[in-house]
């Protein structure tokens, strides 16, 4: 009688734990970390949305989303504001260092077409690598001071190497590692969380809302959101880098910004370029 | 009857001194905005705040109050940094929830 009691409990904690199983795995399920079908999923939502944007022009930002800005736009681009700071980057990228090297030596192909690459994940390092950061390792491993990640010099960098990658489409490569799956996961997860007192995603602002005014502002769809930076902004009268545009971001929400290239921005990056495959380079980018 | 007239002023007596020590008491923390009751105030909030950067949340709003709080306790002004204080602590409380309620909500405004 005792035997057969203990017998029965085993029988029904065998069947309870199977139940269990089977329904964790129906719950895990959707959570399973597949980057293609989130890519596929997030540009459809965005050209479902807006069926009058052509798929290229979403790297256009506010411009896309509205037609007297892209006027006022498509004439200044005859005289870009950013050329001063396109000009400075090329120099910068000719000018060799102390030691007599050059960024060149630090890239793939001299480092000219290559900003359609970044960020990529370091698999020695087990993290995303974004350009700005490769820049400043670059000129660190060469014996020179690491330049601000807001401000003009790494802009100027950044513009030049964008602008010799123009037209050619995001190509960022998630390689089968379950840490570079889990980065692009934690950018995802970071694009979406509410933060700050006013208690917004980035979401909030560039999914739900992208086309809508914000005090002066259009608000820029997250397709394609990155593929114009560095940009120029007439608000700051100057050029912005990515990580100035975050920290900017993260503040309007009323949100304590991270460290510029905290491993939740390098991981941002890596989602919000990945989701953009196939859309081309268009940086530097000017807005109003 | 003389007993019991003494009685009630005695008791009267009694009573008045006990309420005259309530009041006292009531007055006491208003009267000492102490130092030492602000640096509790500020103790709270920071611990809070600790726990919202350590949940990588913190919000500008409490950076502020926390501000200010050491402000008007440089000044003297205990009364106004315990308030500040307070207000931080509630913020940083308010930030930590977020975080929290965040780390699974996330998935209900994602594209799929
Ligand atoms: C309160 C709304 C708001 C939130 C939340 C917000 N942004 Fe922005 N963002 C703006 C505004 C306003 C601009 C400037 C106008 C524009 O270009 O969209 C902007 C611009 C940008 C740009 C430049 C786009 C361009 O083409 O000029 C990027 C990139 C960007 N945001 C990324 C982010 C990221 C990533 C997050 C989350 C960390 C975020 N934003 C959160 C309001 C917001």
């Amino acid at each position: 009688m005792h035997a057969r009691h203990i017998f029965l409990s085993a029988i029904a904690a065998l069947v309870g734990g199977v139940l269990a199983c089977v329904a964790a795995s129906a719950i895990a399920a959707p959570d399973k970390i597949d980057p293609a079908a989130d890519a596929k999923a997030f540009q459809k939502y965005f050209t479902d949305k807006f069926p009058q944007v052509k798929f290229e022009d979403f790297v256009n930002g506010p411009y896309s989303m509205n037609e007297d800005m892209r006027k006022q736009w498509e004439e200044k681009e005859q005289f870009p504001p950013y050329e001063f700071s396109l000009e400075a980057g090329k120099e910068v990228f000719a000018t060799p260092f102390g030691n007599g090297k050059t960024y060149a030596d630090c890239f793939p192909n001299g480092g000219l077409g290559i900003r359609q690459n970044y960020p990529y994940f370091d698999e020695k390092e087990g993290k995303v690598v974004t350009l700005e950061l490769a820049l400043n390792r670059c000129r660190e491993a060469n014996g020179e001071a690491p330049y601000s990640y807001v401000d003009d010099e790494m802009a100027s960098l950044t513009a030049y190497m964008a602008f010799t990658s123009r037209g050619k489409p995001f190509d960022i490569k998630i390689p089968n590692d379950p840490r570079a799956l889990q980065a692009y996961e934690n950018g995802k997860r970071y694009f979406y969380t509410r933060r700050g007192q006013l208690n917004f995603s980035c979401a909030t602002c560039h999914v739900q809302s992208p086309g809508e005014r914000i005090r002066a502002e259009v608000l820029a769809p997250a397709l394609g959101i990155l593929n114009a930076m560095p940009i120029y902004r007439s608000e700051w009268s100057g050029m912005g880098t990515i990580s100035r545009r975050l920290v900017t971001c993260n503040s309007q929400t009323r949100a304590v910004p991270l460290e510029p290239q905290s491993d939740e921005y390098r991981d941002l990056e890596y989602f919000l370029s990945y989701v953009s495959n196939g859309l081309p380079i268009s940086g530097p980018g000017a807005r109003p | 009857m003389k007993k019991l007239v003494k009685n009630l002023v005695r008791n009267l007596g009694f009573a008045a001194v006990l309420l005259a020590v309530l009041l006292l008491a009531g007055a006491m923390p208003a009267l000492a905005a102490s130092e030492q009751d602000y640096e509790a105030a500020f103790a709270a909030a920071a611990a809070a705040e600790k726990q919202a950067a350590w949940l990588r949340n913190e919000w500008t709003p409490t950076e502020a109050q926390l501000a200010a709080a050491k402000k008007a306790a440089a000044a003297g002004d205990f009364a106004a940094a315990i308030t500040a204080a307070k207000e931080a602590e509630a913020l940083a409380k308010a930030s930590v929830f977020q975080a929290t309620s965040e780390s699974e909500r996330w998935k209900d405004m994602e594209i799929r």
